[in-house]
């Protein structure tokens, strides 16, 4: 498959003012991310794993469109981006379902936004909710379903208006280990199935090997990237143990070492 | 709206055979009205034994004997309409003015910080010391009483939506934000269905305020209305009719609280009820 490339970050720096009793403007700058630069393909899987601090939200941020980079510029099919769009979907950790909404009146919320008409909108949700196994709970409101559940909803609210790009932000942080490893295997699923260009932010050395081609490994105080590590794993979902594959425990172990180099001593993993 | 709850497809329960719920309603209802009972009987006695003088405090199937009289005769009838016609306009008012009022404020963050100063001092000024206010530059008929509900209705309603608008999770309108929706989408999608419990617990504090103001009010200054006759049967000595008034009064707390808890219920229902007894 040849590549193509999707998003490309320019020496990308977020600067944010923040207050400080100190100075006597009673602000100071805050560079979050500094120069970040690298490339992600057309229907590549990317992970960002990093300590906490290392500037991963405000990357999606940025990538989002709900904030705009200091210096440098994120491009999109070499267009920039200026603001939010319909073209990348956000899953966010806290799931941010509309409480008043059932699973079918959320996944139309983002259709509605696309301007697709009423009936389309409830075929395409009832698909999407079929695509991530709910089925049997379009009409159950977000506190009637578990952690789990309200994940995958969120997952089909942002694949249901078809954007190219799916960000995101610790999607799997919030579950616990059993929930975690099934959506882990079946967003690999999604992925294979509708190909969409996947960036996934995690604190989880496992979570980032499993499932990206490549990891980018960043570091904190300003956030930058460290190093972009190649993960050479085949067929992830046929191997039912792949975390103890060789192939796997090597790329694990390399990531582990990139982040307990002597810059991350004191930051929080 | 309405529907939805049925189609929830709901784990199943292992079904209640019919005797056993008709067994279990009875006891819910017995629990929910053996004080009441007991209370009653109390009253009932308590006159008859002599703990209390019959004069001042009749017995209960007097009381109720002068209740049937006046709602007979009509009289009661015309002062419970009087009461309502009154509360229900001030209450109005007061929704259709702080509603949009306090989703304004609560959206503006200059509005919220030039006003909240002003709406602390009125909202901790007792409304009832301004009565005689209300009075001097209204005069004693109906637009001085309905003004005094409308104003004791409006803080409440008013202070609650500008909350429900700040309070709003900034996670949803992030979550919005990012699938690039317009502002004015963003305020009827998302600002105003997350609002909507919060400000109904305004207007059911409004709902008590209401009555309590409006029954002040009649009792200072009216020529109808329940807290007239009941000042009006005291000063007559007219006992179980004054206390034939106040019962109507509970009733009617009792029926507005009821109308608006009902209400309350059918705009929340997505949210998770704690003292759901399911």
């Amino acid at each position: 498959m040849p590549l193509t490339e999707k998003i490309r970050f320019e020496r990308v720096s977020k600067v944010f003012s923040i207050r400080d009793e100190n100075s006597n403007r009673g602000k100071k700058e805050f560079t979050a991310v500094k120069d970040i630069d690298f490339v992600v393909n057309e229907g590549e899987f990317i992970t960002l794993v990093g300590p906490s601090g290392c500037g991963k939200s405000t990357l999606l941020d940025l990538l989002g469109g709900l904030t705009k980079p200091t210096r440098g510029r994120i491009l999109i099919d070499g267009k920039e981006i200026t603001g939010p769009g319909l073209d990348r979907g956000t899953v966010f950790q806290q799931y941010a379902l509309f409480p008043w909404k059932t699973a079918r009146g959320n996944i139309e919320f983002g259709l509605e936004a696309k301007g697709v008409a009423k009936k389309e909108r409830k075929e395409q949700a009832d698909y999407y909710l079929d695509l991530v196994g709910l089925k049997n709970f379009a009409d159950r409101y977000p506190h009637e379903l578990s952690g789990g559940m309200k994940q995958r909803v969120a997952i089909a609210r942002s694949l249901a208006f078809n954007p190219d790009v799916l960000l995101m932000d610790e999607p799997f942080a919030a579950l616990d280990a059993q929930t975690r490893e099934t959506l882990q295997s079946e967003l690999l699923r999604i992925w294979e199935k509708t190909g969409k260009t996947i960036i996934f932010i995690t604190h989880g050395i496992d979570e980032a090997v499993y499932l990206g081609q490549r990891v980018v490994v960043l570091s904190p105080n300003p956030g930058s990237v460290k190093k972009i590590v190649d993960i050479p794993l085949k067929n992830r979902l046929e191997d039912a143990d792949l975390h103890s594959t060789p192939e796997f425990v090597k790329a694990r172990r390399e990531v582990w070492s990139l982040l307990h180099e002597p810059e991350f001593i004191g930051a929080n993993i | 709206m309405v529907t939805i709850g049925k189609q929830l497809e709901k784990p199943k329960k292992p079904k209640q055979s019919s005797e056993v719920s008709i067994l279990f309603s009875a006891q819910k209802v017995f629990k929910q009205s053996i004080v009441l009972i007991f209370l009653a009987i109390l009253w009932e006695l308590a006159p008859r034994i002599g703990l209390v003088d019959p004069a001042f405090f009749p017995t209960l199937s007097e009381v109720i004997g002068a209740w049937w009289e006046m709602i007979i005769s009509g009289e009661l009838w015309s002062h419970f309409a009087a009461s309502i016609t009154r509360s229900v306009i001030g209450f109005i008012l007061a929704l259709v003015v702080a509603i949009p009022l306090g989703l304004a404020i609560g959206w503006y963050p200059l509005a919220r910080d030039l006003l909240n100063p002003a709406f602390e001092l009125f909202r901790n000024t007792a409304t009832l010391a301004l009565l005689p206010v209300f009075m001097l530059l209204l005069g004693i008929g109906e637009v001085s009483k309905v003004s005094i509900v409308f104003y004791a209705c409006t803080f409440p309603i008013l202070l609650n939506t500008i909350a429900a608008v700040k309070n709003v999770d900034p996670l949803l309108i992030k979550s919005a934000r990012s699938m690039n929706v317009s502002s004015i989408k963003l305020f009827s999608k998302v600002i105003l269905p997350a609002s909507v419990p919060t400000i109904f617990t305004g207007i059911r504090m409004a709902g008590t305020g209401c009555i309590l103001v409006l029954i002040a009010a009649e009792m200072i200054g009216a020529k109808e209305g329940l807290g007239y006759y009941i000042t009006y049967a005291q000063y007559n000595f007219l006992i179980p009719e004054m206390y034939a008034g106040i019962l109507s009064i509970s009733a009617l707390g009792l029926l507005v609280n009821l109308g608006l808890g009902k209400l309350e219920r059918r705009f929340s229902k997505w949210k998770p009820n704690p003292n759901a007894n399911e």
